[in-house]
């Protein structure tokens, strides 16, 4: 008899709890058939906290420690045994508890030796000899209590050894669970709720590369991938749609030939119920498949019986491909991944709700995707969305067809979408499938939650970005009161700072010896950084303006929610709509479009829409009433009332009077006052609507799919842009005037003193004739340092002339410059680095198709630092 | 600036230097606090004696003093520029700089010839480059009631750019026979009147200081009002916009714009105190159309302000409602708030609105509670009433309400969803939604309709037609300045209904102010209630599913 093994299944995942009076051999037992790490021993614990493992005034704290341990591992989900004696009631109810907070399997393993065998053992270890002779028989009369209410107590199996013999036969077997496929490791297809639309799912299965198979009628009964896909279904195949039973009869085939795996949707489960007989309510669609499978029924008779054996065979979940994916209906958070409750089958199938509902009276979900951190993609589908886009690592394919959407799939590994447009609407939707606000196409509208407030922000390049609170608040009252609409703004400029202060001329040199700013400090900076190779630009100064070209205004419309006839935005660097003029704009955009097209990047860069920096000019053109109060007025002032003061000065000098020094300092700061007026009016002129408005793109930053900004080097950059200068030239065929401008560079060798040489004197011409400056960057864009900190993107070094604006007339006079070297570089260049990082994290979402919440979280945060306390002349 | 004055051999011009205690001969430099003043003689015969005052301000001292503690002068950001008109204007600090450089001539006091001072003289007064906000208009207004001759020549800005037309500064000639003490006086204190600078306050002192300067000529000024308020605007910007603004200020440079176009959700103060006749918080001409005095009964009577009318039908549409827990969206400066307030009725009142400045002010004038600062007049007897805490005010993600408060000030912006709105009897969008741009209204749709779904919602706007009822308004210019789009009232009824049909709720509309048969009232309202009383109704076939529905049931 002992010959025969008893096999004893325990889920790989679960809380094994053993039964037994003292004596039993639950230790031996469990040292036989666990791993030693598995076992949580009360006897150990009690030597844990007391020395002795008998001393029963240690108990309390030696359970405390047991329930301690048994949860950090079910947590961490590993297989649990409880050694203990565990017979009375309540003990066994905590560790239920334990494990039901933690959504796995108890199971209860019974010793039931008898008596006289468990005290014969006692009496053989020295430290159990003095133990009184009434514990035995008390346990086993509270054992055999225990006995029929363990079921009831919510252990999932309950395995009764009886007797000596059974608990030496058994043998236990570790089962997996049926949502661990982690074996499993495809590639896959898988695909979006279905709702009864049978013909889209065969040409979306055609178009993924399944080949059907039908029965004699014509139905189809299999689909099969020649390369060996496996295709997953996420639930909700049935229901509201016009073949609800064709739809089942090509999964169930599929599922039943290994070519696909099903995970049951909430209508599956209600249509489960209905064909048990439970009683539901034979509503949102229920009833025309109702109405279809009686059809079914009269030719097929078996048929519903198959459907209802189908549905019960599903598993809520699964965990997939080493357990990289997990596939089911209403989405999943980590802690519920392989794991197996009621609660989970309960997310799985239905997801969390708030406990509210909107205003159609529908439940409001919990948006449990935004607090997602887990490592698996998650794959689900339930909430119909206008467009599949992932968010932390998941992704809801419901895009609605049964509702006239399109039925979407998405391969894995490679994470592509495939998706095919419903033929018509089956069923009108109980609300729109998306609201007008903007974001509600991405699942839902923007939230005041996601920008008010002290907030951090997580980027990929530089970590976690704090914003304060009352920067935030400044933001929102820009962003809300003047920025364009959010679903255009997809990026803000993030500052730069100047190179270091440059210290020639220092001490009081001629008048035309300092400087304040100078390129030799920006290759040294980028030398001590270890970047070899920068790129000079000219730097144009009129105004930042960021432009948003689509190929058209559809497209626009489309993936950007544009007004009519918008093709794009143009917008400034805090966001607001470049000109006021919406026709305006609109003329620059189709410049801009039909450069892009001429030039023929729309095929290079394979997308339908690119995102520009540009400086746009004249200054005058946006910052005129800046002009008017600040710069033109100081200049008119200082026009009117020099000739008074030098001719007074001559009358005193005259008479006599000893004045010629202060004469002398005063003609000089008449000819400051001069210079600086000019300084300005060199970036002034009138323009009349198009007429005039000069556009310099120095960068794309992000096109369809992809971030251009940290993906393209700035050479590279250029050459894409001044093949859409000479687009629009040769387009514009001599006539007319031309909007875009090209941008002079040189490329500099920090290490190489003569290419360093010719950088400086590329600058020193460029100011002299009149530029604004220029800006040193990286040739790479993007770079790290050695030690993993971000290099600053660029650096500006201003021309001296072009500094008068900044620092005022007479700021080259020594006894001025010798102060104004006196600055502070730190914060603007954290400043500049922090906003690039968003920036960058910005374009990385809106390139990838994150939802708009998410794009808008960094641009936001631009604004908000953008209102941080640095000084504004740096 | 340059006094000149002409003379005889008996009165030589040149007594000018005794009176003004610098002799013609000698070119003196003084310190003074911003900068060095020189004055000198560019002519001194017994004929003609002119005297010049040059004050050479250091531009870089300026932004960079006072940082720090204090403030005293420059804050960090956009208030302070090295760019600045001070070092050639005729300003503020040339006042401060004349009543330190000429102090005896000012006090009338001339140790030497103590005759001199109570003579009339002959002057002239030339000062090239005066800011003069109000223009060359104001100038006149200013010096001709005190005897001047004045001769104010508009400076171009800038003679390569004629399109942007005249600076705000004039070339300024003032020629009469005062004293010259009256004369200094003059100048003393309005100087910075028509400077009017928001950067460069003088120290509270000094303001009493100018105002004695004032004695004897300025208690009978046609413009004393102007003159002195002005005075008070700029100890109220020293108070509170070098405070609130900055971050915004900051945006704005960014932006090479100036502050004053993006911080512009209340009025400023200096605008309402002078009474540009405007209502400050709609930008409605404040009097009356002459359409509502004909309407009015018992002419002479004072009509109603419309702001005031605009209060009443909202309290009016909210206490049929039965509304007790009202949110007041776009709250401003909290005229309505006040209104709410009084009343036992509304039991909770939270008031929001984005701009920062405007919730600061609505609790200054709400005498609510603001953090960390403590306010003059607490105790006023009757300002806590029995029953009533003191309401807070919110800046930001920490609630600083207290139980028992009504009142709630929360910044907030309507173009995103925001939870803590939800679950309100009424919510209120008085002249808020023509703030919005129409490409944004959706997003506040569904933030208010479809999101706080409040049970019933007052919305106001100005009826466009009635523009014209308005003399002092131009054709086709909007109400006000920040306006971006006016409606007609079929315009107001097609986008009500649409929303109530579009979030179930119905709508009814009420004429707000004297109704003018041709074009209506002055402003338009729309009360909304929601389809069925009691919150998640609805009288169609879904509300069945609803009210049964468990989280099971749900459907995907």
């Amino acid at each position: 008899m002992t010959e025969e093994r008893r096999p004893i299944g325990v889920p790989d995942l679960s809380l094994v709890v053993l039964v037994g009076t003292t004596g039993s051999g639950k230790s031996t037992f469990a040292r036989h058939h666990f791993l030693p790490t598995q076992i949580v021993s009360s006897d150990v614990c009690r030597g844990l906290v007391a020395d002795d493992e008998n001393d029963q005034s240690a108990t309390p704290d030696a359970f405390d420690v047991l329930h301690y341990i048994v949860d950090k591992r079910l947590a961490a989900g590993r297989l649990t045994v409880v050694d203990a004696t565990n017979v009375r009631g309540e003990s066994r109810r905590s560790l239920i508890g334990l494990a039901r907070e933690h959504d796995v399997l108890p199971v209860a393993i019974v010793l039931d030796v008898p008596e006289g065998e468990c005290a014969r053992r006692n009496a053989q270890r020295p430290d159990r000899a003095g133990m009184p002779g009434h514990v035995i028989p008390r346990q086993r009369r509270e054992l055999r209590r225990s006995l029929k209410a363990l079921e009831r107590e919510g252990f999932r199996k309950v395995h009764i050894l009886r007797g000596v013999e059974e608990v030496e036969a058994a043998e236990v077997v570790t089962e997996r669970r049926y949502n661990d496929l982690r074996r499993l490791t495809g590639p896959f297809d898988i695909i979006g709720d279905i709702h009864g639309c049978r013909s889209e799912l065969e040409t979306l299965l055609g178009k993924l590369g399944y080949a059907l198979r039908r029965d004699e009628s014509g139905r189809p009964v299999d689909a099969v991938h020649p390369e060996g896909r496996t295709a997953v279904f996420v639930g909700d195949l049935v229901d509201r749609g016009p073949d609800s039973p064709g739809v089942l009869r090509l999964v169930m085939g599929m599922v039943a030939s290994g070519a696909a795996l099903c995970v049951p949707g909430n209508h599956e489960n209600k249509l489960g119920r209905y064909l048990k007989g439970r009683k539901v309510r034979v509503t949102h669609g229920l009833a025309e498949t109702v109405e279809q499978l009686d059809r079914e029924h009269t030719a097929d008779p078996d048929f519903v019986e198959r459907v209802r054996a189908f549905i019960e065979s599903l598993v809520s979940h699964y965990v997939l491909d080493g357990g990289a994916l997990v596939v089911c209906h209403a989405g999943l958070p980590e802690k519920y991944h392989g794991r197996t409750s009621g609660r989970v089958r309960s997310h799985a199938l239905y997801g969390e709700t708030t406990g509210e509902t909107d205003e159609f009276g529908l439940p409001v979900r919990y948006p449990w995707a935004e607090d997602y951190r887990g490592r698996a993609a998650v794959v689900y589908g339930h909430t119909p969305t206008v467009r599949a886009s992932w968010l932390n690592n998941t992704i809801c394919l419901d895009t609605g067809c049964v509702f006239g959407g399109r039925m979407t799939a998405l391969r894995w590994p490679e994470r592509e979408l495939v998706d095919v447009p419903a033929e018509r609407v089956w069923y009108e939707p109980v609300k729109p499938l998306t609201t007008e606000a903007p974001g509600g196409a991405d699942g839902r509208p923007l939230d005041l939650a996601d920008v008010r407030g002290r907030r951090i922000v997580e980027t990929r390049h530089m970590g976690r970005i704090a914003v304060k609170e009352e920067n935030a608040a400044a933001a929102l009252e820009v962003m809300s009161r003047f920025a364009v609409d959010p679903r255009l703004l997809g990026y803000l400029p993030p500052t730069m700072a100047p190179t270091a202060t440059s210290k020639e001329g220092m001490g009081g040199g001629t008048a035309d010896g300092g400087f304040l700013e100078h390129p030799a400090e920006a290759f040294a900076a980028y030398r001590a950084d270890g970047v070899r190779q920068v790129i000079c630009e000219e730097k144009h100064m009129g105004s930042r303006a960021v432009a948003l070209v689509c190929r058209d205004a559809d497209l626009a419309r489309e993936r950007f929610g544009a007004p009519d006839g918008a093709s794009g935005t143009i917008h400034t660097r805090t966001g607001r709509p470049f000109f006021d003029d919406v026709q305006l704009t609109e003329t620059v955009l189709r410049v801009l479009s039909r450069s892009i097209d001429g030039a023929g990047l729309w095929q290079e860069l394979d997308t339908a829409w690119l995102l520009l920096d540009a400086e746009l000019m004249p200054w005058s053109l946006k910052a005129e009433g800046l002009l008017r109060n600040q710069y033109a007025a100081v200049g008119a002032a200082s026009r009117a009332v020099f000739p008074g003061v030098l001719a007074a000065l001559e009358g005193a000098e005259a008479r006599g009077v000893e004045v010629s020094a202060l004469l002398g300092k005063q003609r000089e700061r008449a000819s400051d006052a001069t210079a600086f007026t000019d300084a300005y009016r060199r970036y002034c002129w009138p323009v009349d609507g198009p007429d005039g408005i000069r556009m310099a793109p120095f960068q794309i930053l992000a096109a369809q799919g992809r971030n251009l900004a940290t993906a393209l080097p700035h050479d590279q950059q250029l050459a894409l842009i001044d093949r859409m200068i000479e687009a629009e030239k040769s387009a514009a065929d001599g006539h007319g005037a031309r909007l875009l401008a090209p941008t002079r560079r040189l490329i500099v060798d920090t290490e190489d003193e003569a290419s360093v040489a010719e950088g400086v004197r590329w600058w020193l011409d460029l100011t002299a004739a009149g530029g604004e400056g220029m800006v040193v960057k990286p040739l790479q864009g993007f770079v790290r340092k050695g030690d993993g900190r971000l290099v600053q993107p660029g650096v500006k070094c201003r021309g001296r002339e072009y500094l008068r604006i900044i620092y005022g007339p007479e700021y080259t006079r020594p006894e001025n410059l010798d102060r104004l070297r006196v600055r502070h570089l730190g914060h603007k260049r954290s400043l500049a680095l922090r906003e690039y990082a968003l920036g960058l994290e910005a374009l990385d979402r809106l390139a990838e198709g994150e939802p708009l919440w998410r794009v808008h979280e960094a641009v936001f945060a631009v604004l908000a630092l953008e209102s941080e306390p640095v000084d504004p002349r740096l | 600036m340059t006094i000149t004055t002409t003379g005889t051999a008996e009165r030589p011009a040149t007594d000018l230097g005794f009176l003004l205690h610098k002799h013609p001969d000698k070119a003196q430099r003084f310190s003074t606090s911003y900068g060095t003043a020189h004055v000198l003689y560019p002519e001194a015969t017994a004929e003609r004696c002119t005297a010049a005052l040059l004050l050479e301000v250091d531009p870089v001292a300026l932004v960079r003093r006072g940082r720090g503690k204090g403030r005293g002068g420059a804050p960090d950001s956009a208030l302070a520029q090295y760019v600045n008109d001070r070092p050639y204007a005729a300003s503020s600090l040339l006042a401060v700089a004349l009543s330190a450089v000429f102090s005896s001539a000012l006090r009338g006091q001339c140790k030497a010839r103590p005759e001199l001072p109570e003579r009339a003289l002959p002057l002239r007064i030339e000062v090239p480059a005066l800011p003069a906000r109000g223009g060359a208009a104001l100038v006149e207004r200013l010096f001709a009631p005190l005897g001047w001759v004045v001769t104010a020549e508009p400076v171009a800005l800038d003679e390569e750019f004629p399109g942007w037309g005249d600076s705000r500064y004039v070339r300024l000639v003032l020629e009469g026979e005062p004293r010259l003490a009256d004369a200094l006086r003059h100048l003393y204190v309005l100087l910075p009147v028509l400077d009017d600078a928001k950067h460069y306050w003088v120290a509270p002192d000094e303001v009493d200081k100018l105002l004695r300067s004032g004695e004897g000529w300025l208690e009978c000024h046609p413009e004393q009002r102007l003159i002195t308020n002005r005075y008070l605007a700029r100890r109220w910007s020293l108070t509170r916009s070098a405070l609130e603004r900055l971050e915004l200020a900051r945006l704005a440079e960014a932006d090479d714009t100036e502050a004053e176009e993006i911080d512009n959700a209340i009025d400023n103060a200096i605008d309402n105190v002078i009474g540009d006749a405007v209502d400050s918080a709609t930008g409605e001409p404040a009097a009356e159309s002459p359409a509502e005095d004909d309407g009015e009964e018992g002419s002479g009577q004072r009509p109603v302000p419309l702001a005031v009318r605009r209060r009443e039908a909202i309290l009016d549409a909210l206490r049929g409602a039965g509304a007790a827990r009202v949110l007041d969206l776009g709250c401003g400066q909290g005229q309505l708030l006040g209104a709410l307030l009084k009343e036992a009725r509304f039991t909770e009142i939270v008031g929001v609105d984005v701009s920062m400045r405007a919730l600061n002010e609505a609790a200054r004038r709400l005498r609510l509670d603001r953090p960390g600062q403590d306010r003059p007049g607490q105790d006023r007897p009757g300002q806590d009433r029995p029953g009533q805490d003191r309401p807070g005010l919110d800046t930001g993600s920490v609630e600083r309400k207290s139980s028992s408060a009504r009142l709630r000030l929360i910044q907030g912006a309507l173009t995103y969803t925001d939870s803590r709105l939800a679950g309100y009897d009424a919510a209120v969008l008085s002249e808020v939604i023509e703030h919005v741009d129409p490409p944004r209204l959706p997003a506040l749709e569904h933030a208010v309709f479809g999101a706080a779904r409040p049970k019933a919602v007052v919305v106001t706007t100005p009826n466009v037609e009635y523009n014209v009822r308005w003399e002092t308004l131009p054709a086709g210019r909007m109400r006000h300045g920040d306006h971006r789009f006016e409606w007609t009232r079929e315009e107001f009824r097609a986008w009500a209904e649409r929303v109530a049909e579009r979030h179930g709720y119905a709508v009814e509309f009420r004429p707000v102010g004297p109704q003018d048969p041709e074009v209506g009232p002055p402003t338009q309202l729309a009360l909304f209630r929601m389809a069925a009383e009691g919150g998640d109704g609805g009288t169609d076939s879904r509300s069945g599913d609803r009210t049964a529905i468990t989280t099971k049931e749900a459907a995907a």
